[in-house]
């Protein structure tokens, strides 16, 4: 019984793998990827685009929660996913071991013997020719020179040739399965080893070292990347410039940048490089690229007691096409060492920039995303900004909550432009001094991309000799004839006639194997003697004709 | 880089043309179809009455060639087959002033001449016009036919509609001013990228209405009685299988292709070489069918008319691309839009 159930297991897990590697399977496994795909493609995705989540949330509040539940928000980092690919690699897995056996089998196997009726192949045709079985042979052999051969001699003195040719289809689709493999497990072992960190620097000569996340502003990594092993480089943005259309479109981005990485870094040479949009730099095997860039209005604080602080500060841009801004700078009052009055006295300026200024009454905003009219509109907040409560700050705006509790006042409100001030009743003076352009660098590190894009070749090789290559045979009997026709030798007659009979069968779908066929049976017949005009001719074309 | 308008009204006023071009094409393929069968039904049944079910590949439909030591008169051609054979000549008119369009607009902003919705759109069905003017061209020259010109040009109205439609759509409310390309787009990977893509989605186009009439032709030939005046009227079921299967095989290596090399662009313009945007993700669905189409070609019990729906499948998930993500859904890609 014991053995019965055991046997009983095995074939259960035999029809389970047999049904798992099945055409029809792997056919059902593709449909699922597509289909689960989709939701990816037509809901807001959390890894791309959280705000759009939000914004889903909002307008769905009941559909939303659901749909979470589902991971209907991330579906590429979904369980289900991933269930549906694994399964259809596992498929794959299975399905090709057995394909690779089989084809070395193939390769090394003989072409099949002709069949006994060649008219019973899709194609087909026939002539009697003034040539003796030897030359039709070696004309054979000639005209298939590149196809794989066999010769066979039959029973009634008959003599054949089998051949095959376009192998190298199954080898493609082979490479092609393969590739996408390949392709799969390069782009797993890039997301354990790539990272990807976003830093913001100021365009005035302000510089960026890779040595460490605590650079960025936000840095994302793979599971084995612990940030002490960044590839070592350092950025310096020189200048920064947007050329605009007239319609206010940007037609060009460039940032002039110096660089060193490698033995430079040592030396202290900068190497220059523009980077554009379509061209990051590329060094110590990372990527660094320009991904955003915007302004950074420049203050300067008089305080009562005569001292200055000047900050710029990145503000963020809210609209692309106009760059209006809104941000936050933040200042520390100077010569208080008592840490509580200090943090009493804290001065925040925050509001609007507008790159040109459009007022509509009171209120700023920007007519065009070039620096031809500066302007802020600003309020200036005195009190305590509570950049030490732990609490998480934004640097793009103050802590509301602390302007709630009456613990942040507002003390003006004004709009201004580049060398206009604000004197506060305390005497302090707020001047708009000036805008500073800055820009947002990625830096990418991707180890396992070269191989990726050697899998993504592979897949469109091995595709394109798939699909272009056929898989055809082609037979060629000959057979002696004529009016000496008790001679089967028929080498002693003074005119040897022989019958040669050709036929041809396509081993993968159908299209596309009769010009070729026709072609080479044409050829092959004009070779040896069914020349033009004569009587035997004739009998071909209209063999031909019935055919096509 | 300013836009040269006078360029850019010629271009217009090409594009207009050719569509004007393209309907009275499609009015004249429409019109052999409409009658011209008549003559061919005649002559099928005192010529060559055993013309169904002679097994082999593809050559079950009526003769094709004439049969040598028959006489044949050389009478004038029959109406409907000059009608025929003038939708083919203002095909061809049709496409040539088409290109001109395109070609005047890529002078008119010095640029390649599809970096908006309207320019793709444009191009995509120039594509498709090609396909078919090629498929024309190889029947008419091909040794072994399997349908008569004739025949083959009854398809020709159903590929031109789809094609006059879309036009229309890319030159009414997708219609953009000649402008110059935005940062992104600035590089030779537009090149590259975007004119495999447009030639795919064109040649898949041509497939997936082959393929949808492929069905029809099969309901036709299952019963006689469906269909009787669309179906009896179309190219032998196995003809238009091939065209379908020959499109999506020769163009799926080129749609692959392009795929990737958008990959190979977004890793240069957006810092990641794949990252879900909705467009990407969508083109990889697309490929995903028709990779499907392939398969079930393969598989028993897949070949025929279940083939051929997921090849329309495949086209409706090229169109939903083309449309509904690049005008609805906003993701990376979609500044080419509208
Ligand atoms: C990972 C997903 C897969 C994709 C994207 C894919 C894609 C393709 C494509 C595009 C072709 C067309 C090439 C040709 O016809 O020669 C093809 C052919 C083929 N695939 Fe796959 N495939 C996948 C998985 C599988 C699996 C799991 C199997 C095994 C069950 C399989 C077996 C085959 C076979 C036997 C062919 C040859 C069909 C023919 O000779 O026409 N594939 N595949």
């Amino acid at each position: 019984m014991r053995i019965s159930s055991i046997t009983a297991a095995l074939a259960f897990l035999r029809n389970t793998w047999r049904g798992l590697t099945s055409m029809r399977t792997a056919l059902v496994l593709l449909f699922l990827l597509a289909l689960a795909a989709l939701p990816g493609a037509l809901l807001p995705q959390r890894p791309l685009n959280p705000a759009n989540v939000e914004k889903f949330y909002d307008e769905h509040p009941t559909l939303a929660p659901i749909l979470d539940a589902v991971d209907a928000f991330n579906v590429f980092g979904s369980v289900w996913f991933a269930a549906i690919y694994v399964l259809l690699f596992v498929s794959l897995v299975g399905c090709l071991v057995p394909r690779c056996l089989e084809y070395l089998r193939q390769l090394r196997a003989r072409p099949v013997r002709t069949p006994r009726n060649l008219g019973r192949m899709p194609h087909h045709e026939q002539a009697t020719v003034d040539s003796s079985v030897d030359e039709v042979m070696s004309a054979t052999r000639r005209r298939l020179r590149g196809w794989r051969t066999s010769e066979h001699t039959e029973a009634d003195g008959a003599r054949s040739i089998s051949a095959e040719r376009g192998y190298a289809r199954e080898a493609g689709n082979l490479v092609f399965h393969f590739a996408l493999l390949g392709l799969l497990i390069a782009v797993a072992g890039g997301e354990l080893y790539k990272y990807e960190g976003q830093v913001i620097v100021m365009a005035d000569g302000s510089s960026f070292c890779n040595s460490g996340t605590y650079n960025y502003d936000s840095f994302r990594a793979g599971l084995t990347v612990d940030g002490t092993e960044l590839s070592p480089f350092c950025v310096r943005v020189d200048d920064f410039d947007v050329k605009y259309l007239h319609s206010g479109q940007p037609s060009e981005f460039r940032a002039d940048i110096s660089y060193q990485s490698g033995e430079s870094l040592e030396t202290g040479v900068w190497k220059q490089h523009d980077l554009e949009v379509n061209n990051p730099l590329r060094t110590a095997g990372d990527r660094v690229y320009l991904t955003g860039h915007g302004y950074a209005p420049r203050f300067t604080v008089t305080f009562p007691g005569g001292e200055t602080r000047t900050q710029t500060v990145q503000w963020q841009p809210m609209n692309t096409t106009t760059m209006l801004s809104q941000g936050a700078t933040k200042f520390d009052p100077p010569g208080m060492p008592d840490e509580q009055r200090r943090q009493q006295n804290q001065i925040a300026i925050t509001g609007l920039f507008a790159p040109t200024a459009a007022m509509d009454g009171k209120v700023l905003s920007s007519g065009f995303p070039a620096l031809r009219d500066p302007a802020v509109a600003v309020d200036v907040l005195k009190g305590q900004l509570g950049v030490s409560t732990g609490r998480g700050q934004s640097i793009f705006s103050v802590d509301q909550s602390m302007v709630e509790s009456g613990k942040l006042e507002r003390v003006a409100r004004e709009n201004l432009r580049v060398g206009e001030e604000i004197r506060l009743d305390d005497g302090t003076v707020v001047r708009f001094d000036g805008v500073q352009r800055w820009v947002n660098l990625q830096v990418s590190h991707n180890p396992f991309q070269p191989y990726v894009l050697g899998c993504a070749i592979a897949i469109v090789v091995g595709l394109g000799a798939s699909l272009s290559i056929k898989r055809r045979r082609v037979w060629v009997r000959a057979a002696p004839t004529g009016p000496s026709g008790s001679d089967p030798t028929g080498g002693a007659a003074a005119s040897p006639r022989t019958l040669v009979e050709v036929g041809g069968l396509a081993r993968t779908d159908q299209a596309g194997y009769g010009e070729e066929f026709t072609r080479l049976s044409g050829e092959l017949l004009d070779s040896v003697g069914g020349s033009p005009g004569s009587a035997e001719n004739h009998e071909a074309v209209s063999a031909r004709g019935r055919n096509s | 880089m300013p836009v040269n308008q006078v360029l850019s009204t010629y271009s217009d006023m090409a594009f207009a043309t050719s569509v004007a071009i393209y309907i009275l094409a499609m009015l004249l393929y429409f019109g052999e179809f409409a009658y011209g069968r008549t003559r061919a039904e005649v002559r099928e049944r005192t010529a060559e009455p055993a013309m169904a079910g002679t097994g082999g590949t593809g050559s079950v439909d009526a003769p094709q060639q004439p049969v040598v030591g028959r006489i044949e008169t050389p009478s004038k051609r029959p109406w409907p087959e000059r009608l025929g054979g003038m939708a083919v000549s203002t095909t061809v008119l049709g496409a040539l002033v088409h290109a001109a369009s395109l070609l005047l607009r890529g002078l008119a902003v010095e640029r390649v001449p599809w970096g908006n919705m309207y320019e793709f759109g444009s191009a995509i069905c120039l594509a498709a016009v090609l396909a078919w003017l090629v498929v024309l061209l190889r029947q008419s020259r091909a040794v072994r036919r399997d349908a008569t010109p004739a025949q083959l040009r009854g398809l020709g109205g159903f590929v031109l509609l789809p094609m006059v439609l879309l036009l229309f759509l890319s030159g009414t409310v997708l219609y953009a001013e000649a402008a110059p390309l935005q940062p992104a787009l600035q590089s030779y990977w537009i090149w590259i990228h975007v004119s495999a893509a447009v030639v795919s989605s064109g040649v898949l186009l041509f497939a997936g209405v082959a393929s949808l009439m492929f069905v029809l032709r099969v309901r036709h030939e299952n019963n006689p009685l469906k269909l009787a005046r669309l179906g009896g009227r179309l190219p032998a079921s196995q003809v238009l299988d091939r065209l379908a299967y020959r499109a999506t095989v020769v163009i799926m290596p080129v749609w692959t292709f392009a795929i990737i090399a958008g990959a190979i662009w977004a890793e240069a313009a957006w810092g990641r070489f794949w990252g879900w945007d909705p467009k990407e993700t969508t083109a990889l669905v697309a490929w995903i069918i028709y990779a499907a189409y392939l398969h079930a070609r393969a598989t028993s019990g897949w070949r025929g008319v279940r083939a051929a729906w997921i090849n329309i499948l495949g086209l409706v998930a090229m169109l939903f691309n083309l449309f509904f993500i690049n005008i609805v859904i906003t993701g990376l890609h979609s500044y080419a839009g509208l």
